[in-house]
Formats: structure tokens, sequence, C-alpha cells
């Protein structure tokens, strides 16, 4: 489990290209023009068999070249189940090693069909690797074949692959793939392959695969970025502004450099970053640093100010349409019973457990990078940027991360151009390691959105819903690079996932006004469904109470036109025994809720017990439906991981801001889920499906809240509009 | 100041600062590099290690207080309940981002040393303070179980 070294990179000696277009014979790799010949010598059996996402070697092993970030969502296994599929492999035999930084050839095609971006995102892993690893897989199995074919002088025909062993049953003649692996490199790629029947999968969505990762994971062998050592490697943390959009004015060192231990102390485009031998002397060091601020364009704001300005623009007129159907103004003049609800959310900070941490070691014509990196392409211009070289001269090995939950993949890379400017700073004279402190994490920055949510809804006479709905909340994309994605003046990524969305209404709107904030906000875990599920989810909730219909049974008669949203709700009803009278009691209560997202449907329910102001989720019952279940084990640890961190916001999640600083700074006053407050039971329920898979990292997340603040309605009486919950100041309401 | 301890069995010899907190010895001057920087101030167990086999913060545990004693990480974790506890961890795929699972496991089978058949209350109380973002507890409770009855069922 380790990043694809440089030394197998120049070993590649051809390039298929399996994306999307089909093969693409006779390409060499960049800088593998000299190797070119190498492929045309005599088969030796003890040469592997190296293809873009696939190597056999003359050990047996399949190695996936997995161009995905491995953060905890089971890629290293979704992935490598794919190849072996189509490979007819046996599980024992297929390891996995992270791509190189090189687009086209690992681009995400779901964030670029041109694969112009290589990234991890959006709970596309699975989803866009899944044609191309089975082209993969199949090449490869083919390739074997017709090595064996030639080899025992018999019609490929003749001759069957199972678990990793090649044979000819008329001759009774065997080989395993790594004795086959340096002929199969010398047979042509053929240009095209029969991909198997889903009905013959023998490995996905069969049962338990182990995880790939498990055995070092367990063990602390596996690497991340802030494991890596290198000969002569410097350790530095950096001191930023106090407040966003602060600079340095000046700094004085003295004090610091004073410190045993500390080598360097440089000013950075973000702030002065003390670098020492290591990172207890760097810590030290930057505790004594003095840096006099320059706030001029600092936001000073705190969460109350920004609340108070965020109702301001709700009430006002200035927004842009997300969706629309009908005419949601006429119809709730119509309406016989309104709601009006203001929901509000919280800034959330990511708190992925390694702090994000990068190594960089630099030289006068190249930029190497090791980090748990989410965005390579991105990464490598920021990174280029910063050191004053070309994309194509940084090269990042990408290690396993330590979570992410999105933190890593930003706009302007600010970990990884961080470190580069140290290196570049320091002038290249040592490779140096960046670590943010969990402080720094905390306060640093890339928070999922404040947010504040007005809906108006209603029931008219003919029981029709009309839903209108603003949202108040910073667009993510805006301003950087990815502002390419707004459609309409809308950030789908800061708003979308709403009603008129997900059900059939017929009279429905929702707005965005995006306010000026300079507080800087990311994509987080499931993103925009974090707090549109939830206004939805509720208010439906609300709707079905005044229809004085059962919460499930209302939301099923709102989607007909949607089969997938109503199987997943029917599946889950049903496992958690919906039907029947709950076995409630004095405080306790349960509730539903469903989203979409990422392509994929998820539906749960929560039954709570409430003591007093205190909410303890004891069961959740969770439905899925992402097409094609791959890795089943895997899906169902994502759903439980999902509901795990979304209900860590539900309880506990707020960054706030007093006059422009961040209040929290660890895991005290930025609270998380701990394992006495995990629900005991968690059921995961895959609906079955023919359709090509979807993701799962990050779909378990949006529906736990309403499910939640739903069952603490029937529970208390009490409805919890705002995250994360207080019940105590709900009552007082 | 020099300073010994023994680590995973080994007689070692630092010359540091003796405030240096004995993470921060472990990883960058001994290459342990299995135990985890989370919070760095004893708020999320990553950096769990055994210290005369008691699971110990490393994080806030300045090296010199562990002169003179056992410090066992999860490099040199070899107990039955450490081998157990690793065992059930891998066979119910427990880890997702991993990084956590050190801390986790060093808690664990601190434990199962003490208390070999624990509740889920036990489990709550003796875990409450690793914390896991990828929220692998379910996983955790049932593993700790079953390093538990595989344990139970070992010959003395």
């Amino acid at each position: 489990m380790d990043f694809l070294p440089q030394m197998t990179r120049r070993q590649f000696v051809r390039l298929t290209t399996l994306a999307g277009s089909g093969l693409t014979l006779g390409l060499v790799l960049p800088g593998c023009g000299s190797r070119q010949g190498a492929s045309v010598g005599a088969p030796s059996a003890a040469e592997p068999l190296v293809m873009p996402f696939v190597r056999i070697a003359p050990d047996d092993t399949v190695t996936v070249i997995c161009k995905h970030l491995e953060a905890g969502q089971g890629v290293w296994t979704g992935l490598p189940a794919i190849v072996a599929e189509e490979l007819d492999a046996a599980w024992a035999q297929m390891r996995v090693a992270s791509a190189p930084a090189e687009v086209p050839m690992y681009g995400n095609l779901a964030l670029d069909p041109k694969g112009r971006i290589q990234g991890t995102g959006g709970s596309t892993a699975v989803a866009n690797s899944w044609m191309q690893l089975r082209r993969a897989g199949a090449t490869a199995r083919a390739m074997l074949v017709q090595a064996a074919a030639q080899r025992w002088s018999v019609p490929t025909g003749e001759i069957t692959v199972s678990a990793g062993i090649v044979t000819h049953t008329a001759s009774g003649r065997k080989a395993s793939f790594g004795e086959l692996a340096g002929g199969a490199a010398n047979v042509p790629v053929p240009e095209e392959v029969t991909l198997k029947d889903p009905s013959q999968f023998t490995l996905i969505g069969r049962g338990h695969l182990p995880r790939l990762d498990s055995r070092a994971k367990s063990s602390g062998r596996q690497t991340y970025a802030i494991d890596v050592e290198l000969p002569g490697m410097m350790t530095a943390v950096v001191l930023r502004p106090p407040r966003f959009g602060g600079k340095a004015a000046s700094f004085d060192a003295a004090k610091a450099k004073a410190v045993p231990g500390v080598v360097d102390v440089v000013a950075i485009p973000r702030g002065v970053a003390v670098v020492g031998r290591d990172l207890w002397s760097a810590k030290k060091g930057r505790d004594l640093l003095e840096v006099r601020w320059d706030e001029s364009a600092a936001e000073k704001r705190g969460t109350g100010q920004l609340l108070a300005e965020y109702r301001r623009l709700a009430a006002g007129e200035k927004a842009v349409t997300v969706s629309s159907r009908g005419d949601a103004d006429a119809a709730l003049r119509h309406a016989h019973k309104v709601i009006e609800a203001e929901f509000e959310f919280p800034y959330l900070a990511h708190a992925p457990m390694e702090p994000l941490t990068a190594v960089c070691r630099l030289s006068a014509d190249h930029c190497e990078i090791w980090a748990g990196d989410q965005f390579q392409t991105v990464d490598q211009m920021n990174a280029a940027r910063e050191v004053g070289l070309q994309p194509h001269q940084v090269a990042i090995n990408t290690l396993a991360a330590g979570g992410t939950f999105g933190r890593r993949a930003t706009p302007d890379s600010d970990y990884i151009s961080e470190v580069a400017s140290i290196a570049k700073a320091t002038g290249g004279r040592y490779p140096v390691r960046l670590i943010w402190t969990r402080e720094d994490d905390i306060t640093g920055g890339r928070y999922r959105p404040l947010n504040l949510h007005r809906i108006s809804a209603g029931l008219t006479s003919n029981g029709k819903v009309a839903f209108r709905q603003r949202v108040v909340g910073q667009s993510i994309v805006a301003g950087t690079p990815f502002a390419t994605m707004m459609k309409n003046g809308v950030d789908p990524t800061a708003v979308g996932g709403s009603a008129p969305e997900q059900y059939d209404l017929d009279d429905a709107s929702v707005s965005w006004t995006p306010p000026q904030v300079g507080i800087p906000v990311l994509w987080w875990r499931s993103v925009e469904n974090t707090h549109m599920a939830f206004s939805k989810e509720v208010m439906m909730d609300e709707l079905a109470e005044a229809a004085k219909e059962d919460p499930i049974a209302f939301r099923l008669a709102r989607l007909g036109s949607r089969p997938r949203h109503a199987a997943v709700l029917k599946l889950v009803a049903d496992k958690a025994g919906w039907d029947q009278p709950f076995a409630g009691g004095k405080g306790r209560g349960r509730g539903v809720a469903i989203q979409e997202s990422f392509g994929t449907v998820v539906a749960q329910i929560a039954e709570v017990t409430v003591t007093g102001n205190d909410i303890k989720v004891d069961r959740v019952v969770c439905a899925v439906d992402c097409g094609i279940a791959v890795t089943p084990d895997v899906i169902e640890a994502q759903m439980q991981s999902g509901i795990g961190f979304g209900l860590s916001a539900a309880l506990y999640g707020a960054i706030t801001l007093t006059d422009g600083r961040v209040d929290q700074s660890n895991f005290d006053g930025y609270r998380v889920l701990r394992i006495n407050e995990m629900p005991k039971v968690i059921e995961v329920y895959i609906a079955p499906s023919t359709q090509p898979p979807s993701g799962v990292g990050e779909p378990g997340t949006p529906p736990i809240a309403p499910a939640v603040a739903n069952a603490v309605r029937m529970a208390t009486g009490i409805r919890l509009r705002r995250l994360p919950f207080d019940l105590a100041a709900a009552r007082k309401a | 100041m020099s300073i010994r301890l023994t680590v995973n069995g080994q007689a070692r010899e630092l010359d540091l600062d003796p405030q240096m907190p004995l993470l921060w010895a472990l990883r960058d001057h001994l290459a342990l590099t299995g135990t985890k920087f989370g919070c760095g101030m004893a708020l999320c167990g990553a950096c769990t290690v055994h210290i005369d086999g008691q699971p110990t913060r490393s994080c806030v545990t300045p090296v010199a207080a562990a002169a003179g004693r056992q410090v066992t990480t999860i490099e040199g974790l070899s107990t039955p309940a450490g081998r157990a506890v690793e065992a059930a961890w891998v066979a119910l795929d427990v880890p997702q981002c991993g990084y956590c699972q050190s801390g986790q496991i060093m808690s664990a089978a601190g434990l199962l040393a003490s208390n070999p058949r624990p509740t889920d209350a036990d489990i709550d109380g003796a875990m409450a303070g690793n914390i896991c973002r990828c929220a692998t507890y379910v996983r955790i409770r049932r593993a700790i179980h079953q390093a538990a009855a595989t344990l139970a069922a070992a010959p003395e």
C-alpha cells in the first residue's frame, strides 16, 4: 500500500487509455520514450505486465493503480474489486498503489470528462472508475489468455480463467497470472474486450471482500504524510493571522530562533513559518514568535453579527432562483395551513484525525510532494506557482489520508501551497514537513458555510404542498477556479438537493442569497446536502403532521415519479418495523428522513430517547440505493460512518466567531461524537439494483440529523430547527 | 538531558528536552510513527501508548516522565490481548482512514488486559477518550467483544 514509485512509472512501456473512448495503442508515457523498445524483446517469464491501471508481477500479485485518494472511504478496496472481477483474479492476490499525478491518464472523468483534473470528491471514485477499471481488468485478462494460448498453442476460446489461474482443460495445462505476465506484456493490446454480464459477477456484491488496508491500519504500519521521513528533513509550523484576511506586516524572530532546534524562521504568503529539527522545537519557536499583523482587510464580524446580516438578507428581495415549479407564492396565498420556519446552520470544521500535513523536497527544476493529496492537478498548479516551476515539474506522492471529509480538496491548495512556499523560502536546502496542529486545523478556516434558511410551506385544499424557501449562505466556488461550476448564478455546492428537486411538488421555489463574508468556506462531507436535506425533511414532517398523515405515507404520496426514492423509503420502513406501534414510552421517539445526493438515495429512521435535555440515539435503520453494490461491507461501513459524522454535527458541531476570531480550538470546544454517544444499533440495508454504481462516501450523512430532529419531535413535542441541537434553548423559544 | 527508558523491550537513551512530549520523542527521534498525533491535549487518544502496561496519552506525557519505565507502542504490542484485538480489527475491517486506530487498539488492549469480558458500559468507559472521525465505533465495539471471546476461548 504505497504511492507508485517513480522507478516503476518509468517501467511503463506503453499506455492504454481505457477511458470512454476505448483503447489507444502505442502511446508511451512522458519520459519513457527511451524504453519504448523494451516491449519488443523476447517474452520472459520473469517480466511483469505493466499497464496504466493494472500491474501483474511475476510473484502473482495484481496491483491496481488507484487514481483516487484513500481517505477511509474504501476506494483501495472498491477499485481493486472492479479490476479483480473482470480479471477473474483471486482476492488474495490483489494489491493497490496510488497513481502518480498525471493527467489525462489519471484524471477524474466525473469532474471533467476529458480527464484534465485529477482529484477525489463528490463521491465519484467508484462511479467514474467503474467502466474504466472493468475494461482495464478485462483487457489484462484477454492478454493473459492470449499469452497462454500462444504458449500452449491452443485456441483462446478453449481457455478459462478463475481465481487467478488460467486453465486449458482439454490438455490439463494451468498457469498462474505471474507465470503469464511476461508473455502477456508482449501480445497486442486488444482493441475491444467483452465485459461480464453482472449476473456473472463472482466478487462484486458477493459478500465480504476484506479491505486491502485493514492489516496495515490495524498495526501502525500504514504510512500517512505525517509519517514520511526523508534524510535531513526538517519540520515546520506556521503562525497564521488570528483573523481571516489578515497579513503579517512584520515579525521579530529573535526569541524563536533562540529555541534549541529551530533552524529557520521565514515569511511566506500565508504567515510566518518556523522550521525546526522536530515538531516540538518548531512549535516552541512559534510560541515565542512575535508578529505584527495587518488586519485592515480582515473579517472582524462575529457569528451574531453575521446571522443578523443573514436575516436581513433573507427578508430582502435580492436572490437568485435555484429551483422553481408552478407558482409557489400564489399557492401559498391559497393554502389553508401555512407553516413559517427559520433554520440555522453553523460553520463546521472537518477535523480529520490526521491534521493537515505535507512534505516537500525542492530542487532547481523539480518539486516533489508527499501528502494525503485529494486534488492532485490543482495542487500541482498551485505548488508550481509558489516555487516558480511548471506544474509538470511537480510530482505528487499520494499517501493514505487520515480522513479528509473534503478538507484536503481546496481550490487554493492551502496546506500544499504553504509547504511549497516554505521549501522555496528556505532555498530547498532540506526537505520540509509542514504539520498543522489541531489548533491550526480548528481555527484555520475552510468551514462548511454558515447558513440561514427561511421556509414557508402550506397545504392547499386539494392536499398539495406549496413550498417556498430562501437560503442565505456563502458560495464555496465563487472567486476560485471552480466558479465555472456556477450555473445561472447558482453555486451548486452551496445550495441544492431541495424539496422541488427531490419531491413531486407542483408549486415550489427555492432562492439563494450569497452574502459577502471573509470566512473561508469549503465543501464538507455531502456539501450542500448537509443543510438542504435538514430543512426539507423537517418541513416534510411538519407538513405531514399538519395534514394528520403518517410521515412516510405523506412522503410516498409525493415520490410517485421517483421509484428509487420510494423503494428506499419502503425498505427502511419495512426493516424498522414502521407499521408496528412504536415501543415508545416517556421520552422515546422515532423519525425518518431521506435524501438523494451524488446519485445515491439514502433513507434513515432514527429511534431516540430524550432524558431531560439530553438526546440519545439508540437505533438507526438505514436503506441505501447506490446502484450495483460493489463492496457491500464497505457500503455498510460508509453508512455507519456517515451517520456518526452527521450526528457529530447534529448534536455538537459548531464553529463560532467573536470579533472575527474563532472561539474553538481543539476537541474540547469543538466537540465530536465519541463511542458512548454512537447509536448501539445501526442496521444497513442495500436496495438491489442493476444500475451502474454511484458513491457512498458522503450520502450517508444528510438524512441523520433531520431523522433525529423528527424523532425528538415525537419524543418531546419540540421542533428542532437550529443546529447543533439545543433542547433547552428550543424549549424556551 | 539524557533520558533512559525501555521502548518495546529495548533500552533506549535519548538526549532531548525533558519536557518534550513522549509522543514526539517516539515519532521524531525513535522513528516509531505508528503512534499518532491528533490533538496534543489528551482529548482524542490517537497518541495512546502503554507505560508499564497502562494506557497513557503520550502527547501530554513529558518524555522525562517515562524515564526508567516500560513504554509499549503499537509496533511492540504483543500481549495476548493485543494480538487478539489486532486480529479482531482485521477480521471485522474496523479501520476506515485508520489514523486513530493505533490509539484505539492500545486502549482496547489495555481494557482487555484488566477486564477480559467487558460489558458495553465498560467499553464506553475505556474507549470514550479515543475519537474516530470516521465513526467506526460500531465495529470497534464488536471487535472488542470478539477479541474478548477469542481470549476466553484460548488455552491459558
